[in-house]
């Protein structure tokens, strides 16, 4: 079973682990994802893949605490085992030399716009780079999209660092500038994805976004993790994660998103309840 | 065989039929005329060697009529079970024709379920080892049984299972009141006391490719059994409203990840009232489940009449038994939700038989203006699978048809690409776990054939 090689804690909830994963590593291209289970029992959560070294073997995943699964995974220690890990899954991002790039990520979203970033600057493209949390000490990887940026811009809702406001402000302030972009790709929380988008597809950009649905198996064989792109049913794992921002349904994708709240809720609290002692 | 009672099974996950005493299963195995030319073995796609196993029964010698069956057979157990033998073996039993067949199936299910409490292990003969290693994608029917033959052959042997718990559409779609999980693990501990390697998470297509595994990787040969795990949905409007599930999606949380057992960590929607779209086995599969886990009602909604019903017609009489309404010559519509995008309800259409299409089948033809709608708040779609596209997506060279199968020969699982077999629900689309084994079994003779020429 795979091994936890370091771990960072990279903001409150934020935790960076570098795991052993030798197949994984050497397959893997930026965009794809993997399944991780944390216990035997446990749910199967995709976690995109953040870095991959084919040479010395390992997959960096970076993921924040939601709910049970991943306040379970975050506990785990270095030397300790991932149950299950399975990958790469999913559709790799189509990397090709568009000219200049708008590359935005909100919250736990700029883990995987890193790979993404790092291959669009490989392929020759001028890199603008929007990085956005709630707060300053949410930020992730900093300083990392800046060696990748040609400009970065960062903000914060609380305007505790870089501009005040979301990155959807941020790309009408660029765009008001007179900045003209080929490409742009947003990955941060749906809705954040789905406000952004509207601006840079508004501007005629060509917009690609990574969606983050309820998966179950991550192969294809379920269809939990369905979305509607052009009209048609899409599955995220096998046909996505990346998908034409324009075209997606994204009323219907968000909506799915809360299908098990209140399921997630309780299983929150009766973990806690277990640990603590304490009802939540 | 007796049974659990209807209202009682209908509410838990126990097994439906309670196996047979001895005395039921040598009073049972007696009837049997032993016929000289025994009709009843043909009916079996793997050829069981039906009356000798049957006599052993009638003996008492249950280890040897369990090893009887194993010549042919490596997965009694689970064949006992879930075999549709009323259209094979006992079909053709000749005591069938003026009364009751022998059961044929529920023998096979005694002798095995006794050797698996009292057996002990016995390694049958292996050939030695010949120093070929061959890849078997799939842990399923067809690349268990693949499997259990090459490594007799004396190949090294390797299973690549996408999810982390092998036994393919025997864990993930079959549900644990008419399979038992424990013995689908128990059949493949047997596999792995043979020497066989299941390598677990390993997604063939995108953890290696089969070219990558005849490659650099060094495998002589690559058995598909990848199944056909691609759900089909109805293309109606509402089909992604909140509470609609693939039957996959609704079995793998339930039979898979466990989502029946109260306090699991995979959630699933306890539909008060649950819908299920289809006619084959996994419908039944479906609605039974929903049953169990706590649905006030649950329905099948059919668009042809029960005679068109692909599903076992013991399972459509469990199913009866168990309460489930059959809503026949009746078709989906569309899904109905409320503003969060939860199910509320599905609107149907009434159905007739019109004119044969160029099947020969009757095709359902939708009655005008006779709309109605079934207030539920879980609607199952198991309408069907075809294969999922990942393995013909990497394999550009493999042959495969317009539906996305695999193009093998159902004789010896020999694909258009050299050393590469298929064989099971990848070739045939969705079928049955004994068709799905004997595929596994004519490729691995393919596979000793071809590379003994190598």
């Amino acid at each position: 079973m795979p091994k936890i090689l370091k771990k960072e804690s990279l903001s409150e909830l934020v935790y960076r682990y570098r795991i052993d994963a030798p197949r994984i590593a050497r397959m893997r291209k930026a965009g794809q994802f993997v399944i991780v289970r944390a216990t035997t029992d446990g749910e199967r959560i995709p976690l995109t893949i953040a870095n991959a070294n084919a040479a010395e073997g390992w997959i960096e995943l970076i993921f924040q605490v939601a709910g049970k699964s991943t306040k379970i995974l975050s506990i785990l220690m270095v030397g300790n085992e991932i149950i299950d890990l399975a990958g790469p899954l999913g559709r790799p991002t189509h990397i090709e030399r568009f000219g200049r790039c708008l590359c935005i990520g909100g919250g736990v979203g700029v883990a995987p716009l890193y790979p993404i970033t790092y291959a669009l600057k490989a392929a020759g493209n001028e890199i603008t780079t929007i990085i956005g949390a709630r707060s300053s000490n949410l930020l992730l990887l900093e300083r990392e999209m800046k060696e990748l940026s040609d400009r970065l811009i960062v903000c914060t809702d609380d305007g505790s660092k870089g501009v005040k406001g979301f990155a959807a402000d941020c790309v009408k302030t660029l765009l008001a500038e007179g900045e003209k972009f080929d490409f742009s790709v947003i990955i941060g929380p749906a809705m954040m994805m789905r406000v952004t988008s509207g601006i840079t597809v508004g501007a005629g950009i060509k917009t690609t976004v990574s969606l983050n649905p309820i998966m179950i198996d991550g192969t294809g064989m379920c269809g939990g993790c369905r979305v509607t792109v052009g009209g048609e049913t899409r599955f995220a794992c096998v046909d996505g994660p990346e998908f034409d921002a324009a075209k997606i349904d994204w009323d219907g994708m968000i909506k799915r998103l809360n299908g098990y709240r209140s399921f997630e809720r309780t299983s929150l609290e009766k973990h806690n309840c277990i640990v603590t002692g304490r009802p939540a | 065989m007796r049974e659990q009672d209807p209202a009682v099974r209908g509410r838990n996950f126990n097994e439906v039929p309670l196996g047979y005493t001895e005395t039921e299963a040598q009073t049972e195995a007696r009837r049997c005329l032993q016929c000289k030319k025994p009709l009843c073995v043909g009916g079996c796609p793997v050829i069981v060697q039906i009356p000798e196993f049957v006599n052993l029964i009638a003996q008492g010698k249950y280890a040897d009529a369990a090893r009887k069956i194993k010549e042919t057979n490596a997965l009694p157990a689970i064949c006992g079970r879930v075999c549709p033998q009323e259209t094979q073996c006992e079909e053709k039993c000749i005591l069938g024709k003026k009364g009751d067949a022998v059961a044929i199936g529920n023998l096979e299910r005694f002798a095995a379920d006794w050797e698996m409490a009292h057996g002990e292990f016995t390694m049958p003969a292996l050939n030695p080892k010949n120093g070929r290693k061959v890849g078997v994608v799939g842990s399923g029917p067809a690349g268990l049984t693949a499997a259990g033959e090459l490594i007799k052959q004396g190949f090294d042997v390797t299973i690549f299972e996408a999810f982390h718990e092998a036994g393919g559409v025997l864990v993930y779609g079959i549900p644990e009141f008419r399979l038992p999980k424990d013995i689908v693990k128990k059949e493949i501990g047997y596999l792995l006391k043979l020497g066989v390697v299941l390598e677990r998470n390993f997604i063939v297509g995108r953890t290696a490719t089969v070219d990558g595994l005849l490659g650099e990787e060094g495998y002589a040969a690559i058995f598909i059994g990848a199944g056909a795990g691609l759900p089909a949905f109805m293309r109606v409007a509402g089909e992604n409203s909140i509470g609609v599930y693939s039957a996959n999606e609704y079995l793998t949380r339930s039979n898979l990840m466990k989502a029946y057992k109260e306090g699991a960590d995979t959630p699933i929607i306890r539909g008060k009232h649950v819908v299920t779209v289809g006619g084959g086995n996994v419908a039944m599969d479906s609605a039974r489940t929903a049953l169990r886990l706590g649905a006030e009602t649950s329905t099948i909604v059919y668009r042809r009449t029960e005679a068109e019903m692909p599903a076992r017609s013991a399972e459509v009489h469990h199913a009866k038994q168990e309460g489930i309404v059959f809503d026949l010559l009746t078709n989906p519509v569309a899904v109905l939700a409320d503003n969060n995008g939860f199910v509320t309800g599905i609107r149907c259409i009434r159905m007739n038989l019109g004119a044969p299409d160029e099947s020969g089948r009757k095709r359902p033809v939708p009655v005008a203006g006779s709309e109605f709608d079934i207030p539920c708040d879980v609607v199952i779609v198991a309408i069907g699978n075809s294969p999922n596209p990942l393995i013909r997506e990497t394999t550009p060279d493999i042959a495969v048809t317009k539906h996305g199968t695999i193009v093998a020969n159902e004789a010896d699982g020999r694909t258009s690409k050299k050393f590469v077999y298929a064989g099971g629900d990848i070739v045939t689309g969705a079928a049955t776990v004994i068709l799905a084994m004997g595929a596994g079994k004519a490729a691995a003779k393919s596979i000793g054939e071809d590379l003994a020429k190598k």
